[in-house]
């Protein structure tokens, strides 16, 4: 389907968690289906960390489908002929939202003279795309992984914003781990000599290399052994016998090399260090005084968390740390873990499961 | 859809506009009942994870748990009304989870088979095995059951644990039974205070 392309620049100078603010923050977005009259009908989405704002219509770069085609559009779960989708790219991104690549005010890409980001900034940035599109309230707020980082945010810092959140395969605080496997990707990133502290937007060469090994590295995270295994075994890639040499002898390999290449065709390198570290940083208890209850004390919205049993990225235990806090809360809240083998990307691919649990609780 | 005879009784029992935390609430029968009859703001909690889909899938707010362990996360008096359908003889330790029952909510309600029933105890009795009943229809070896209990143990429970019964219930082939119901009744619902 197609989406309505907008961006828009906010009005007001955007204050930053680490001090600082950005101004003149554009902010790119996708629209689908009608915002009713009383300006009640719209759910926000907000994407993962490599996601964009096209969510139902085609990538501009790769001219692949929408990241979420499956769950949004007409008659889909989220439902466009009854609601209103939003999506923008996140501040510190790379598609069309300000971000390192940017322009800053002495006419040159930002580089690594961005300031670092929050998850709550990001959300901050979203809340006041939602002042100028004069959206109040919104029927539901709906995001996986760092999508639902966001989704989190805003129930707990902008309670009146949302009537439903639903988190997806996500958590309330980046764990040892998952900052473990970041640090690797960034270290890949910035240990590419085309890297050049950052400033490589006028160089030819491009931290490609870099920028896919982090990738290649993160995508194992979002996928499970069992996917693996069913997907690749150890089955030879194009050839009957081992190389014995360092060519992608093995499927998956192949696959890995494929995913890190075509990830560099579309993400900028800086983005990924930017928008890595707004994760790692992301604590909601440490920003409510040490307790996860205390964000959302108070709060009117009804939640759901979908988790999902090969997710060892943001495993169930995660989601129910969030649920006990929420219930603590005196919150309404839903929760199920759900069966799917493909690891964290569940939350993308085809589970019917997931359809139903999203199209009740949005209704 | 009609409800069980045991959830009918307690939906009747439940004001309107109040707070109902269900443990253990299945496919949402209850819920779905109090919320479109009563606007009671229920909540439940589920093991099976596809009971736990299909009631959110009914916009119900549902929370995959087990309530030997995570009824402990709930506040204290955070609801008017627990209701534990059919699942104490099933708990780990059924008079920890009356605890939590009534810690959690103001009055609690208690539905259970009764393992005095004289079903039961004849066919315990005069066959000499682990009764298989209407009341209770899975084999010994595959039961979630794993703590039997009849009427009688049941208020002797409440009376150790200083809770007041407040009303009582009880049922067989779906009617209601008056005496000898220690006897009689296939299964008793308890309301509950402390």
């Amino acid at each position: 389907m197609a989406g309505a392309s907008r961006t828009l620049t906010l009005p007001n100078a955007l204050p930053l968690d680490g001090g600082g603010e950005l101004v003149d923050a554009t902010l790119a977005f996708e629209t689908y289906g009608e915002l009713n009259e009383d300006r009640s009908n719209a759910i926000l989405l907000c994407h993962a960390l490599t996601g964009d704002q096209y969510v139902a219509s085609p990538h501009p770069v790769t001219g692949k489908p929408g990241w979420w085609e499956r769950m949004v559009g007409p008659g889909k779960p989220i439902d466009t002929n009854r609601y209103h989708v939003i999506c923008a790219n996140v501040i510190g991104s790379c598609m069309g939202s300000i971000g390192p690549a940017s322009e800053a005010s002495d006419g040159k890409p930002y580089a690594m003279r961005f300031p670092v980001i929050t998850i709550r900034d990001m959300v901050r940035g979203l809340v006041a795309l939602l002042d100028e599109l004069e959206i109040e309230t919104l029927h539901a707020v709906v995001g996986g992984s760092m999508g639902g980082m966001q989704a989190l945010s805003l129930a707990a810092n902008w309670p009146d914003r949302a009537a439903r959140v639903l988190v997806i395969a996500s958590t309330s605080r980046h764990s040892a781990q998952n900052i473990a496997f970041h640090e690797l990707g960034r270290q890949a990133i910035m240990a590419d000599p085309n890297w050049r502290q950052g400033d490589y937007y006028e160089a030819e060469d491009q931290p490609d290399a870099g920028l896919a090994v982090a990738r290649m590295a993160a995508h194992i995270t979002y996928l499970s052994e069992e996917a693996l295994t069913e997907k690749f075994g150890r089955n030879l890639q194009d050839r009957d016998a081992k190389s014995f040499g360092f060519d992608a002898d093995f499927q998956v390999e192949s696959y890995l090399r494929y995913q890190g290449s075509g990830f560099t065709r579309r993400f900028d390198a800086n983005s990924y260090l930017y928008i890595t570290r707004a994760m790692d940083y992301f604590d909601l208890a440490e920003e409510h005084g040490g307790k996860l209850a205390n964000a959302f004390a108070g709060t009117g919205a009804r939640f759901c968390l979908v988790s999902f049993d090969s997710d060892w990225l943001y495993p169930t235990s995660e989601s129910r740390h969030v649920v006990r806090a929420l219930n603590a809360a005196g919150a309404a809240v839903s929760f199920v873990e759900l069966s799917a083998p493909h690891g964290h990307d569940s939350f993308l691919l085809d589970v019917p499961a997931l359809d139903r649990v999203v199209k009740g609780f949005i209704e | 859809m009609s409800l069980r005879a045991d959830l009918a009784a307690i939906a009747e029992a439940i004001a309107p506009d109040t707070r109902v935390l269900d443990i253990g609430c299945g496919d949402g029968a209850l819920l779905a009942n109090l919320r479109d009859t009563k606007q009671v703001d229920a909540r439940g909690m589920e093991i099976d994870g596809t009971c736990v889909e299909r009631c959110v899938a009914q916009g119900l707010s549902v929370v995959q748990g087990d309530a030997n362990r995570d009824l402990a996360d709930y506040p204290d008096k955070g609801f008017d009304y627990t209701v534990l359908s059919q699942t104490l003889q099933t708990a780990t330790r059924p008079d920890l989870m009356l605890d939590q029952l009534l810690r959690v909510g103001r009055q609690a309600f208690v539905s259970f088979p009764n393992f005095a029933h004289w079903r039961t105890r004849s066919a315990l009795m005069l066959g000499g095995r682990m009764p298989v009943t209407r009341a209770i229809p899975v084999s010994w070896y595959e039961t979630p059951n794993i703590h039997h209990v009849t009427v009688k143990d049941f208020r002797e429970l409440a009376r150790e644990k200083g809770a007041k019964i407040e009303r009582e219930w009880f049922f067989s082939g779906g009617k209601p039974v008056t005496g000898g119901t220690n006897w009689r009744a296939e299964f008793a619902v308890f309301q509950l205070s402390r």
